[in-house]
């Protein structure tokens, strides 16, 4: 059996552990709440935006534009959002592994990566990361994400990728997140609902119209991405801080007992030794 | 035909900037100023800062809308905007520095001004300033 100075050494060392869990978990709760206010905010914002851009397309006939065709090169870009920091149980690796277990082939992708963890993930896996921005993972803004969407567009403008893909996750609630990888560019062309078969039209030219809704179409579904995946970055991170903090509860309970089994055995070993001493002596 | 409403939604990055009804809209399109009443065709239009104004049973109510786009249908039109903001919440002495700023880059017009954004700035500018009068 260990002696009593090392169980309380390592019952102290957990002890300390614990408290640790315990406070990064009241940190992430606070963060959580606030990330999820803005993540809802914006949901109805990203979820219209996808929708409406459905509809128009739904509505219109014929228009022949790179954005729905697709470039001709076989690459694709990812947009790959994970978090700066780990201890967030399985939510960075389940990002990579969308990625690296995921349909697509490692040859042709370009990864825009944001968070560390992805992209070291990735990295050490050889991906070609062209572009890192893991310094807006935090606290995302609207601006962050359009500057994102504007290198991505860029090079699909250039021809340099044929596709725009992001790997987010998606935050369903408190404790159920969900890696997802969502094609982006170009749109696929829905099929028009039934009831509303009015045509639609457009002010200026569609090309036009067109050129400059896609921007703010990507553009807004990386923002609520990123929000949404900020969310989850720290919700996962809760959970795995909560559990963390009972087994460290569970591991302490187990090492008082054994702390008080080795106590009493030394004071019975003392007694014993003190009446034997006795006894010789008599 | 002013009796008949439409509902309007008019959604941000931050926030459900408003929803309810109104039976006309105007705002500021990339082809100039355009009202809509219901049963308009549908349409989408490219939205350029400037000021929205809903006329509603109750009255009318005004805010600044920046860049955007609206998607027009018969019975409804969704307002999807970068920004937009109620009269209370503009800053005017802001707004006047803004577009103080943005007339001098576009008056100096040095080869390195991104004129387009110098643009954007100043009529962002300009609507909330219209927005209060």
């Amino acid at each position: 059996m260990a002696s009593m100075r090392d169980i309380k050494r390592r019952r102290s060392s957990i002890q300390s552990t614990g408290q640790i869990t315990r406070a990064m978990k009241l940190v992430s709760t606070v963060k959580l709440q606030k990330a999820r206010g803005k993540a809802e905010c914006t949901k109805a914002y990203s979820d219209y935006m996808y929708k409406t851009m459905r509809s128009i397309l739904a509505h219109s006939e014929g228009i022949r534009h790179p954005y729905l065709q697709g470039g001709e090169s076989g690459k694709k870009a990812v947009i790959v959002i994970s978090s700066n920091r780990g201890l967030a149980g399985g939510y960075n690796s389940n990002v990579v592994k969308l990625i690296t277990q995921g349909e697509l082939a490692e040859a042709e992708l370009e990864l825009y990566t944001v968070g560390r963890k992805g992209r070291d993930g990735l990295a050490r896996a050889g991906y070609t990361v062209r572009l890192d921005s893991s310094d807006i993972s935090e606290e995302p803004t609207y601006a962050d994400a359009a500057a994102l969407a504007r290198a991505a567009l860029t090079s699909f403008t250039k021809g340099e990728v044929g596709e725009i893909w992001i790997a987010y996750t998606r935050f369903k609630n408190t404790v159920v997140h969900e890696p997802r990888l969502v094609k982006l560019l170009p749109l696929p062309k829905p099929e028009a609902e039934d009831g509303q078969d009015l045509p639609m039209n457009f002010e200026a030219e569609e090309e036009s119209v067109l050129e400059a809704l896609i921007p703010n179409y990507l553009t807004s579904l990386i923002y609520g991405g990123l929000l949404e995946s900020c969310a989850s970055e720290n919700g996962a991170r809760m959970q795995a801080m909560d559990s963390a903090t009972s087994n460290a509860e569970d591991m302490i309970e187990d090492l008082t007992l054994l702390y008080n089994r080795a106590r009493q055995n030394s004071i019975t070993q003392e007694l014993t030794e003190i009446i034997a001493g006795a006894q010789a002596i008599e | 035909m002013a009796d008949r409403v439409f509902t309007i939604r008019i959604i941000t990055p931050e926030r459900v900037f408003y929803e309810g009804e109104a039976s006309m809209a105007e705002f500021n399109t990339s082809e100039g100023e355009m009202g809509v009443y219901a049963g308009h065709i549908p349409m989408t239009v490219i939205l350029k800062p400037g000021v929205l104004t809903l006329t509603q049973a109750e009255g009318r109510k005004e805010a600044a809308l920046h860049t955007g786009f609206a998607e027009i249908l018969p019975e409804s039109i969704t307002v999807l905007a970068e920004a937009a903001e109620w009269p209370g919440e503009i800053d005017i002495a802001r707004a006047q520095a803004a577009r103080e700023r943005a007339e001098k880059r576009l008056r100096e017009h040095s080869p390195s001004t991104d004129i387009a954004r110098a643009e954007t700035a100043l009529q962002r500018a300009i609507a909330r300033i219209e927005t209060l009068r």
